[in-house]
């Protein structure tokens, strides 16, 4: 892997970086066909965000070959020691003038070096771990609401609310109406709390389209922190949600840039057994393996694809030219969900996660054969879509679910939130 | 020296009487050393010299020429005294750190001699402040003998240069690196902290560099927390000047300019870290 930033881009990636240090303490480096790819993941799950720098946002890009197992590279550094190098925006615009990432395998670091003005050199050999797949599966077509403003609105919306405010409320009417409320949880006493409501024209935003009225519930750190990105990229910010409960999918998209944030949003206990039916997901019995027994788990594993087919691959950002390189793929693979449909327990199909971390499983048997030469990124592609091809009930599953301890009964979100475990197993669908 | 009950004794009782139009002549420059407590000051006709130590490995000595002040008399060859720098600066800025535009505090600073407090008059917009401050036995100070002869190698950089280097030192690491050389890589800055490793590298023409005396290869690490405090003065100067000399010795002069377009000096002087071995170069 080796590539070169160069001019305004070092800033918009030092931006980047800021803005994933936001959500998590470790950050997944993946430098793919489609681009460099940087995630990060909350500690308790409930946050994921991704960058997927496109080849031409380099002035020099190449991903490197897979090692002789066929095994791409990937690997996590820490969030601490990668923004270090970024760290100082302002002189980050000011003095550097490219910016070099490049791998050393003999060292096993992972080197990022910027080269400022004054012929100045920074060298940082970073430490970094090999690491899975990092990959949220949501699938923003299947979001009832969609809206789209220029970062500025949302900014200016937001800075209303008391920096320490954990969560906010989103909500929106079929009658246009868009309104922004800080959250309270049902401890809190009102008469004691200030509420603070915004209300939005449907006029400040480029698109507006609400199939159903709904209220969703999110963290607002996050929110800022791709807020501030998108203001500073002068790209306009997609929200795509549904009802409460399931995620709420803030992406960014230019031709060199994919940004894809999902957020957990509280659910409403009310409605959330109903959501279950609507979203054509079902409770199922597991097949003997890991999670069986495990609600949480069998609930997550139990959401059976209807989405396959979507034109979207959920997770993975992809650019608009590769687009048309996998819109083959949906309709090659919904051959092998016949039979899937809502409410028709899975047999060997299983699943489809709301996050994982895992590595590929399926290798050596490449079922995506409409991906012609890429027999590794069409499988990848397959998982993102959120159906893995069939697995033996003896397949450990959890190998590739990388410890995702979905069942903990701990809060998702840092400072006692309620959000619960639960929570996050948005039907991504 | 005869004792006198009378507060407003006369000029010819101190040895050491200061004024200074603008106090932060002189405070932000002490701020530039003020990383412990205890400051010994040395002046003599040509100034005042305050030094500060930390450690048995670092001093600080910042060096107020006669000429800053609007008045300076000393009536001894040289006067010596100690005083809480802290406490010291807390008066000087009694006033505030950031008067309005136009307005500024003037100081008038004596000293009657050894046993006496030193006494600060602070005068802004007709207010008047009066602090006395104990003084303390004063103490042997470090002499390093830095000499010029010994050094080995010499470079003056402009501080924009290295100010972003030491606000972002990777505080993780033990030890700063500095390797001088008349090759590659010059003059590099190293650290090594949990995060791994990372390298700042100035090229020998660089327009940052004013001068380039580099006679041998020297690699030399130094505590970074003994030299973190040097950054307070960085932040102030416009140059500063890096010296190794032949037993790894570590002094950094920084030019400071202050408000009035004077120039002052800052002397930071540390020890090497025991020496590296190959292997760990």
């Amino acid at each position: 892997m080796r590539c070169l930033i160069t001019g305004g881009n070092v800033k918009v990636f030092g931006k980047a970086i800021h803005s994933l240090s936001r959500i998590g303490d470790e950050l997944y480096v993946e430098p793919t066909e489609a681009g460099l790819s940087l995630r990060a993941v909350n500690s308790s799950r409930s946050a994921y965000a991704c960058f997927l720098f496109a080849p031409l946002f380099f002035q020099l890009y190449e991903e490197g070959s897979p090692d002789p197992s066929g095994e791409t590279f990937r690997c996590k550094v820490l969030m601490k020691s990668f923004l270090g190098v970024f760290r100082s925006l302002p002189s980050l615009e000011k003095m550097a003038e490219k910016c070099l990432i490049y791998l050393k395998p003999q060292a096993s670091r992972l080197v990022v070096q910027l080269h400022c003005k004054y012929g100045v050199t920074k060298t940082h050999n970073l430490s970094f771990q090999e690491c899975e797949l990092l990959q949220a599966i949501f699938n923003k077509e299947q979001c009832a609401n969609t809206l789209r403003a220029p970062a500025r609105v949302l900014v200016d919306a937001v800075v209303h609310f008391p920096v320490t405010l954990a969560e906010v409320t989103l909500g929106v009417s079929p009658a246009g109406k868009v309104s922004f409320r800080n959250y309270l949880d049902e401890e809190t006493e009102t008469s004691k709390t200030m509420m603070t409501e915004l209300c939005l024209s449907e006029d400040e935003f480029q698109d507006v389209q609400v199939q159903q009225q709904s209220h969703v519930t999110f963290c607002l750190k996050e929110f800022r922190g791709l807020l501030s990105f998108a203001e500073s990229s002068n790209l306009p910010l997609n929200i795509h949600f549904d009802s409460p409960g399931r995620p709420a999918i803030f992406t960014l998209s230019d031709p060199l840039l994919e940004v894809h944030l999902v957020l957990a949003t509280l659910s409403d206990p009310n409605s959330s057994l109903r959501a279950q039916p609507a979203n054509g997901a079902f409770p199922l019995t597991v097949p003997d393996d890991d999670f069986a027994g495990d609600d949480i788990d069998s609930y997550m594993i139990a959401m059976e694809t209807t989405c396959v087919g979507e034109a979207e691959p959920p997770s993975s950002p992809t650019f608009p030219q590769r687009r048309t390189h996998t819109s083959a793929v949906p309709e090659s693979e919904s051959s092998d969900l016949e039979g899937a449909v809502p409410g028709t327990p899975p047999t060997e199909e299983v699943p489809l996660l709301v996050l994982w971390v895992g590595a590929d499983p399926v290798s050596g048997q490449d079922t995506a054969g409409a991906q012609p030469g890429c027999a590794g990124r069409g499988q990848r592609r397959r998982l993102l879509r959120g159906h893995l091809p069939p697995l033996h009930p003896s397949t450990p599953l959890i190998a590739w679910v990388e410890k995702l301890d979905f069942a903990s009964p701990s809060p998702l979100l840092e400072g006692g939130s309620c959000f619960h475990a639960t929570e996050q197993l948005e039907h991504c669908q | 020296m005869p004792l006198s009950t009378q507060p407003e004794a006369g000029d010819d009782q101190y040895v050491l009487v200061a004024s200074l139009d603008n106090v932060r002549n002189l405070s932000n420059i002490l701020k530039a050393i003020h990383f412990k407590d205890h400051a010994t000051c040395f002046a003599t006709t040509n100034g005042i010299k305050v030094t500060v130590e930390n450690a048995k490995c670092l001093q600080a000595n910042a060096f107020i020429q006669a000429g800053i002040f609007q008045e300076f008399i000393v009536q001894e060859e040289s006067v010596m005294l100690r005083v809480n720098l802290g406490v010291l600066l807390d008066c000087l800025t009694i006033f505030g750190t950031n008067s309005l535009p136009g307005t500024s505090t003037a100081l008038r600073m004596c000293y009657r001699g050894y046993g006496y407090p030193l006494t600060l008059f602070l005068e802004e917009g007709g207010v008047v402040t009066v602090c006395k401050i104990n003084t303390q036995e004063p103490e042997e100070t470090l002499d390093f003998d830095f000499c010029s002869t010994n050094v080995v190698n010499k470079i003056i950089l402009q501080s924009e240069g290295l100010r972003e280097a030491f606000a972002e030192l990777d505080m993780t690491s033990e030890v700063l690196q500095i390797t001088m050389s008349p090759d590659k890589p010059y003059f590099r800055l190293s650290t090594f902290g949990n995060a791994g490793s990372s390298h700042l590298d100035y090229p020998k023409d660089s327009d940052l560099m004013e001068a380039f005396h580099c006679n041998q290869t020297q690699t030399n690490r130094y505590k970074i927390s003994l030299l973190k405090p040097s950054t307070k003065a960085l932040a102030l100067s416009c140059k500063v000047s890096i010296r190794t000399d032949n037993r790894g010795f570590l002094s950094l002069q920084y030019m400071i300019r202050n408000e009035d377009g004077q120039i002052c000096f800052v002397e930071y002087y540390c020890c090497p870290d025991e020496d590296i071995t190959e292997s760990e170069l």
